[in-house]
């Protein structure tokens, strides 16, 4: 007989048993794990895909951000190039109105120096020709500058015309010792050469003309005879002058040279 | 020669006998349970798991698988019986490649314990599926003639999953015998995987006929006839 029934009865219990054992042992902690694991994928899942839609809300916000960001940053820059160029404008309107100030100031400065510069020269010039004349008059005629000068002053009256004379003749006779003429020089005069314009006075107008002697260094190198509103004058400031003028004509050249 | 290791009698009391198929069925059964213990003692729900645990859950979620693939309804239901079936034939094959051992499933007791397991839990999962009244009412089905060919179908198909389990496990046991006394060499070997390789169909072919089974009375007369009338598709 190949069936044993106390076997049977016997592997029928073992295999209730076993059913039991491997329920308890192996499907109910494999499934719950399962469960679990599937539980937590779905959570992580359903985290990612929250997380994914935060990224995607936080993505768009960033991007309307960057948006406006770039607007108002070109807008501010628009509005600084407009400012800036507003303001470079007005720099260079005041740059250039100080500097045309500055080169009226120049310009004027350089006026003032340039006739500073011809009034010293004037000056020198004056002292040079002075020297000059009374050097050349020494060595060659052995004569002085203020006797030359007295020499052309008596001279010159005997030059004028008549009427000029008469009235000039009129204006030192109505002198007197309160009120006498004036013989102004730029020099002191010598005795011998007040003497000789005394005595010419004297002899041409038929009388003692009163004489104030006074010397005055402005008129320069010379001499000259007033009364009454009535002058006669000799100085080396007429070549002067005329030497002036000459130099007027181009300042740059003689200022160079 | 040994037909079955019920005959490969240890200890023996009056009717109590102590053979070889009870021992070799405990130590399985030790082997089973236990080792499921151990693996299932650090189980982990996170997404790093050991090589073991990898390797039941592969067996348990195929398992539930093939009986979805069968058409039970609620495969966590039918796991316990059904897949302790599965594994216990299929260790029982496995285990053939310790020297020494015989299969339990090689005992027709055994096997018929197993056919009386499912003969029992096919009426019991389809009363408590579908009600006492609907099931018994299955077996006049399409007519009442039908009853008694449905109640030898009944006990016919029990037998022959008893006997088709015992003849395939016993004549893979026999074959290796008589082959060792002719050819001792290569042979056996050969024979041997093809031996593991029965044992596992037949594991495969038990579990899945008890599924059918079971399948066929859990599903009520309404249900049985919805996927004809449903269109396909």
């Amino acid at each position: 007989m190949l069936i044993d029934w106390f076997t049977v009865a016997a592997q029928l219990l073992n295999f209730i048993i076993l059913v039991y054992l491997m329920k308890r042992f192996l499907y109910k902690p494999v499934l719950d794990a399962i469960a679990a694991r599937e539980a937590k994928i779905a959570r992580e899942l359903a985290d990612a895909a929250e997380t994914r839609a935060r990224a995607h809300q936080q993505q768009a916000e960033f991007e309307q951000k960057n948006k406006t960001f770039d607007e108002q940053r070109a807008a501010l820059l628009s509005e600084a190039t407009q400012a800036a160029n507003t303001e470079r404008e007005r720099l260079l309107a005041e740059a250039r109105k100080a500097a045309e100030v500055a080169s009226k100031a120049r310009a004027k400065a350089l006026q003032a120096d340039t006739q500073a510069l011809h009034g010293e020269i004037v000056r020198k010039t004056q002292q040079r020709v002075l020297e000059i004349a009374r050097r050349t008059l020494a060595d060659l005629a052995d004569v002085s500058v203020e006797q030359r000068a007295c020499a052309m002053l008596i001279q010159r009256w005997h030059e004028v015309d008549g009427a000029t004379l008469a009235a000039l003749g009129t204006a030192l006779k109505a002198t007197s010792a309160q009120t006498p003429a004036l013989l102004r020089s730029a020099f002191d005069l010598p005795p011998e050469q007040l003497a000789a314009i005394q005595a010419a006075l004297n002899e041409t107008f038929g009388q003692t003309i009163e004489l104030k002697v006074e010397t005055a260094p402005e008129v320069i190198s010379g001499i000259e005879l007033s009364a009454q509103g009535q002058k006669l004058a000799w100085s080396i400031a007429d070549y002067l002058t005329a030497f002036s003028d000459k130099l007027d004509e181009d300042p740059t050249k003689w200022s160079s040279a | 020669m040994r037909l079955t290791p019920d005959n490969w009698i240890f200890w023996e009391y009056g009717f109590i006998k102590l053979n070889a198929t009870i021992v070799f069925t405990w130590a399985l059964m030790a082997v089973l349970v236990v080792g499921s213990m151990l693996i299932t003692r650090r189980l982990t729900t996170g997404h790093e798991r050991s090589r073991w645990q990898n390797l039941l859950e592969i067996v348990v979620t195929a398992i539930i698988g093939q009986i979805e693939d069968v058409g039970l309804q609620n495969p966590h239901r039918y796991l316990s019986f059904l897949g302790t079936l599965f594994l216990f034939v299929a260790a029982a094959s496995l285990a053939t490649v310790t020297p020494g051992y015989e299969p339990p499933t090689a005992s027709l007791s055994t096997t018929a314990a197993l056919a009386l397991c499912v003969l029992v839990a096919v009426p019991l999962f389809g009363i408590s599926s579908q009600g006492l009244a609907a099931y018994l009412k299955s077996y006049m089905q399409p007519t009442p003639i039908m009853l008694p060919f449905n109640l030898i179908s009944e006990v016919t198909r029990t037998l022959a999953l008893a006997v088709r389990l015992f003849g395939n496990m016993m004549s893979g046991a026999m074959i290796i015998a008589i082959l060792l006394s002719i050819t001792p060499f290569v042979f056996p070997i050969v024979m041997e995987v093809l031996g593991l390789l029965t044992g596992m169909v037949q594991a495969y072919i038990f579990t899945i006929l008890a599924a059918v089974y079971i399948a066929a009375a859990t599903r009520s007369s309404k249900a049985a006839k919805a996927p004809l009338s449903a269109p396909e598709g």
